[in-house]
């Protein structure tokens, strides 16, 4: 049997490169260890997140599968950071472990071109440093053109509890024991990377009568562009605040080298972003108390999730730890917390399209590239499978720039300065995030999506009517002045606005920071969608500060624009400081724009550059 | 960077008792060795000085002494020979004709420095400190430069900067991670005295820079005053020759004359103007216009009154122009008898005469005391001092009043962060830590880099 395109490994990057591979059309494979665990959400009980919710707004609008799933899947949805400014709000849902799973693996079975089948790949088929297929642990070749590598984080997984160490990946599952070893010997670069899951908690055993209730919001939210929400705002669940106290710290600090990370057991390196309690401890010793929420995993089974108290200690300990907690002081611990060691490559060997440097039509996606998140995951999946897709449709690949969106920043981010750590998506790594938004995330993308062909036509169609109504709404405004009448002079009065002038339109009005269109509403008709309201206001209630950004995205493409011809030699450049060399070799960027983003080369080495360049090449050859 | 240049490196006026005539690149030591008589110079250690003639063929020219520098610790991190010849022209200017003669490039005004920055040994802000060095008028203007050179100027920048990152983290910290209620939440309140601190600091940055801008290229001051009060008068002797013509039939002087004078280590450079007042003369008018123009432009005006005469309504109409915080008035003629009204002015008076030289000294103190220039010469001298370094520091002063402004209208603080962050990289430009394309283009154009 042939396929064109392989993935190997069914978690959220996997599934994603998978559907949208067969979607375009493309006969693909996807293999899993276990085909229940398509889906599966191994760590917390959520989608979405700071960051990590723009990102699957922006799969939604991409056709990815996580936003539509997670929107059928959930059990609690709010918008954080809503007083923070608008680049910066995104959505989480506390989505049901059994729910999301599930719906996930039905959408899989009713996409076209696709065959699940469960095996573990041992090795690559390669020929000529293009891979030609798969081969799986009972030896079977399963030829292809092209292979999507998603492995998370089964590749040599260890499971560190306290000082025991076992080869195994995440619950329990048989780990990948060769393929990293193999890719070794292919000349990709393997690192060893580290990430944790806390306790779950059984719920009969909890008293949440002393724990801060924590709700969903009062209004609908989805992750998708075309579904309409599919849940009741008043049968969300709630989730619960509770702190760690000065018992728990000293069971903590009087056990530290009985962890797994501070015994010495663990050699990965783990994200800064996601601590363990034992690292929160000893990195900010000031702390009187730590924050922790207890979240529901599912409605059909009766284990919570206990949201910042990833630990390696041991079981006993772990106990001890559990119980110094208000709340829990009876808690039955369901599974205790672990640390998990996998083996990951070296990000700097892809290109901007996912494809590997070394092997032709590889592709690799998510924590093997040295992720950590769902989401990211997920948004890797996507690209890698839209992208080898496109290769084999012999058509260029769909690199999104940083201004694009958030999906763009975290692959450049990877390919340009790699990652020492589990790489967490944060607003603050995304320098133009106002453009980048949750809510104009279809604006940004369905064009690509279009024209790349990931999305339905009706998918297009729902955003060429978004569009439309944006720009009816905004000639809306523009146009329709409010009437200075007694009852709004009241009304302004009442709300201790300033009474505006009569020549003033709607338009104007909302460019003031004081004014708002729910203000506004009070007064006049204001005639369409929430979605299109809050899009307008925030287009110009802040157009003074978009267009700041669009002027620094301007100075960027300019410099993205200053390519750097493949065939540099980089000895040849003087004077460059001797990390800079290494790294510009290593990396070999494809622009000034991207050396700039390289670590170790600093702005001196770009006027270097940038002064060979010119002297070199001339000016219009780096057009 | 292959070639190997040559200049000589002491003034063009060769008036000191040595002169040196430096080269620099990878041929300097082969060069040089073709000129000097001392055998054991080409394989001599770095760093060391050798005894010899110079010789063209076999002719001597000078006895020198040779200092030898092998790349890369050198000022170009380049091979860099120096040769110690006798003072004068003529010698140092035929060393130098034989190494080029001998395979040397006459090198370009800064191309020492350029080579500096370009093989890395110094950064932008260094370099263009550099060429500020070798423009440098004054004694002040050069300590400027000095400090520029040694990085003063850098770490006071930087520590701005942190001060904006930790402002900036802060604000992250509480939009990546909005739940965690222990953190320091940011709100409008308690980023206002941080702001204002920045605020504050860069003020004082910009306005000492300002002042820098005045040391290096001398405060230019407009003497006004309506016709015949003796406007020339005081110029000349203010600098002491004649150059503005003094008549006494008024309206004579049309021309704007300057002269300059070094006073406490800063350049005052006069301006003098024709008499300032409505006149039919066209040709006149042409002065008045002109004069009323070059005082607006003057960094401060000196306004000359009669104290031999009434107070005129033009004199009240020109004290009523003048910016108080910007001008002086110069009584002149108190060797006459007094004449002039009561008037009330906040601008300083000084009172005094041409004919005896009084109030002379005392104006000139005046002067410098409107700036706070008057204990310069102690003074560390940390400034910004090139118009670019200036505008970006305005352009990051803007930008903080601005987000303090916003802050006020409860404008989120994720906009508030994309301001910050302007001014964070409007300072980085300043100390070469931001890649600013046009700051390369600029300083190449002063070191005239090129084919």
């Amino acid at each position: 049997m042939k396929y064109e395109i392989i993935v190997v490994g069914g978690g959220h990057a996997g599934i994603e490169a998978a559907h949208i591979a067969a979607f375009k059309g493309h006969k693909t494979l996807l293999i899993t260890m276990n085909k229940k665990n398509i889906g599966d959400m191994p760590c917390n009980p959520s989608i979405g997140g700071t960051a990590k919710g723009i990102i699957v707004r922006e799969i939604d609008a991409l056709g990815g599968l996580m936003g539509r799933i997670a929107d059928i899947s959930h059990f609690q949805i709010k918008m954080l950071n809503n007083s923070k400014g608008p680049a910066v709000r995104s959505l989480r849902a506390q989505a049901d472990k059994v729910t999301y799973p599930k719906n996930m693996q039905e959408a899989l079975e009713k996409t076209n071109n696709l065959d699940i089948l469960e095996a573990t790949v041992e090795d690559l088929i390669i020929e000529k440093d293009k891979v030609k297929g798969v081969i799986t642990a009972d030896q079977n070749k399963i030829f292809c053109d092209a292979v999507i590598l998603t492995t998370g984080t089964y590749l040599k997984a260890n499971v560190l509890i306290g000082s025991e160490n076992t080869p195994s990946g995440p619950h329990g599952e048989p780990r990948s024991n060769y393929l990293s070893d193999n890719l070794k010997k292919y000349g990709f670069n393997i690192q060893r990377l580290k990430t944790g899951t806390p306790q779950r908690i059984k719920a009969s055993s909890i008293d949440f009568s002393k724990m801060q209730p924590e709700y969903g919001d009062n209004r609908y939210w989805t992750f998708s562009f075309d579904n309409p929400p599919a849940y009741k705002i008043n049968e969300q669940q709630r989730c619960y605040l509770i702190y760690t106290n000065q018992n728990t710290h000293k069971v903590i600090l009087d056990n530290l080298n009985k962890s797994a990370m501070y015994g010495g057991y663990v050699t990965g390196i783990g994200p800064r972003y996601c601590p363990s309690i034992e690292d929160k401890l000893v990195r900010f010793k000031d702390k009187e108390r730590h924050q922790l929420f207890l979240e529901p995993e599912s409605l059909y089974y009766d284990e919570w999730y206990l949201q910042g108290f990833s630990t390696s200690m041991p079981r006993d300990i772990q106990e001890k730890m559990v119980h110094s907690l208000s709340g829990l002081e009876n808690a039955i611990i369901t599974k205790y917390a672990y640390a998990i060691e996998y083996d990951a490559i070296d990000p700097l060997q892809i290109k901007p399209s996912l494809e590997s440097k070394i092997i032709e039509n590889l592709f690799t996606a998510g924590q093997i590239n040295g992720t950590s998140g769902y989401e990211e995951a997920a948004g890797q999946g996507l690209i890698a499978g839209i992208n080898a897709a496109l290769k084999l449709e012999n058509k260029d690949p769909l690199i999104l720039k940083r201004n694009d969106a958030y999906i763009g920043v975290l692959i450049d981010d990877l390919v340009t300065k790699g990652t020492a750590e589990p790489y967490r998506m944060l607003t603050s790594r995304a320098e133009f995030r106002l453009i980048l938004r949750h809510d104009n995330a279809d604006l940004r993308l369905r064009e690509y999506a279009n024209k790349v062909g990931s999305i339905t036509k009706e998918q297009y169609q729902n955003y060429l009517n978004r569009l439309n109504a944006i720009k009816k709404g905004e000639e809306y405004l523009k146009e329709t002045k409010l009437k200075i009448t007694e009852d709004n002079k009241k009304i302004c009065v009442e709300n201790q606005k300033e009474i505006p002038a009569s020549t003033e339109t709607l338009y104007d009005l909302i460019k003031r920071p004081e004014i708002t269109l729910t203000f506004l509403e009070k007064m006049v008709n204001i005639p369409f969608s929430e979605e299109i309201k809050e899009e307008l206001e925030i287009m110009i209630k802040y157009d003074g500060y978009i267009k700041k950004i669009y002027k620094e995205v301007a100075k960027m493409q300019k410099l993205e624009e200053k390519m750097i011809p493949k065939d540099i030699d980089y000895q040849k450049v003087k004077n460059l400081a001797s990390e800079a060399r290494q790294k510009l070799e290593k990396i070999r960027p494809i622009s000034l724009g991207q050396a700039t983003r390289i670590s170790g080369v600093n702005p001196a080495d770009i006027s270097i550059l940038s002064v060979y360049l010119k002297k070199e090449y001339g000016k219009d050859e780096q057009k | 960077m292959d070639s190997t240049i040559a200049a000589i490196s002491t003034s063009s006026l060769g008036v000191g008792a040595i002169n040196i005539v430096r080269v620099s690149g990878p041929e300097a030591i082969i060069i040089v060795d073709k000129i000097f008589s001392n055998k054991k110079f080409i394989t001599a250690p770095s760093h060391t000085i050798h005894y010899g003639f110079i010789k063209d063929g076999e002719k001597i020219i000078d006895e020198v002494l040779v200092m030898l520098m092998r790349a890369p610790k050198t000022y170009t991190k380049e091979d860099v020979v120096e040769i110690n010849c006798h003072g004068g022209n003529i010698t140092a200017n035929k060393i130098l004709e034989l190494l080029l003669i001998n395979g040397a490039k006459l090198a370009e005004p800064g191309e020492f420095t350029k080579r500096a920055f370009l093989n890395g040994r110094i950064n932008l802000l260094e370099a263009e400190s550099v060429s500020d060095l070798l423009e440098a008028k004054n004694e002040n203007a050069r300590k400027m430069a000095l400090n520029g050179l040694s990085g003063k100027t850098t770490s006071l920048i930087q520590s701005l900067r942190e001060k904006m990152v930790q402002l900036l983290a802060n604000i992250e910290v509480n939009i990546d991670y909005p739940e965690y209620i222990d953190e320091l939440i940011i709100t409008k309140e308690n980023i206002e005295p941080t702001l204002t601190e920045i605020k504050n600091e860069l003020q004082k940055i910009v306005s000492e820079s300002e002042n820098g801008k005045l040391i290096k290229n001398g405060i230019n001051i407009a003497i006004i005053g309506r016709p015949n009060v003796g406007k020339s008068s005081l110029l000349n002797t203010l600098l002491e020759e004649d150059k503005a013509i003094v008549t006494d039939i008024s309206g004579t002087t049309r021309d704007i004359v300057e002269g300059t004078i070094t006073y406490h280590g800063i350049n005052l450079n006069f301006i003098d103007t024709a008499g300032i007042r409505e006149t039919k003369d066209l040709v006149e008018q042409i002065g008045v216009k002109k004069s009323k123009e070059v005082a607006n432009k003057a960094d401060i005006s000196i306004l000359v009154l009669n104290n031999n005469e009434n107070l005129t309504e033009e004199d009240k109409n020109l004290m009523k122009e003048l910016p108080k915080e910007k001008s002086l008035i110069f009584i002149n003629k108190t060797d006459l008898e007094t004449k002039i009204t009561e008037f009330k002015t906040s601008i300083k008076i000084i009172y005094g005469s041409t004919v005896n030289k009084k109030g002379i000294e005392e104006l000139k103190q005046e002067i410098l005391n409107i700036f706070s220039l008057n204990d310069m010469s102690y003074k560390d001298l940390t400034f910004l001092f090139n118009t670019r370094q200036i505008t970006l520091a305005k352009q990051a002063l803007k930008n903080i009043e601005h987000v303090i402004e916003e802050n006020k209208k409860d404008i989120p603080v994720d906009m508030l962060a994309i301001e910050i962050k302007e001014a964070w990289e409007n300072l980085g430009k300043i100390i070469g830590e931001s890649y600013e394309e046009e700051l390369v283009d600029n300083i190449f154009k002063r070191f005239c880099l090129g084919k």
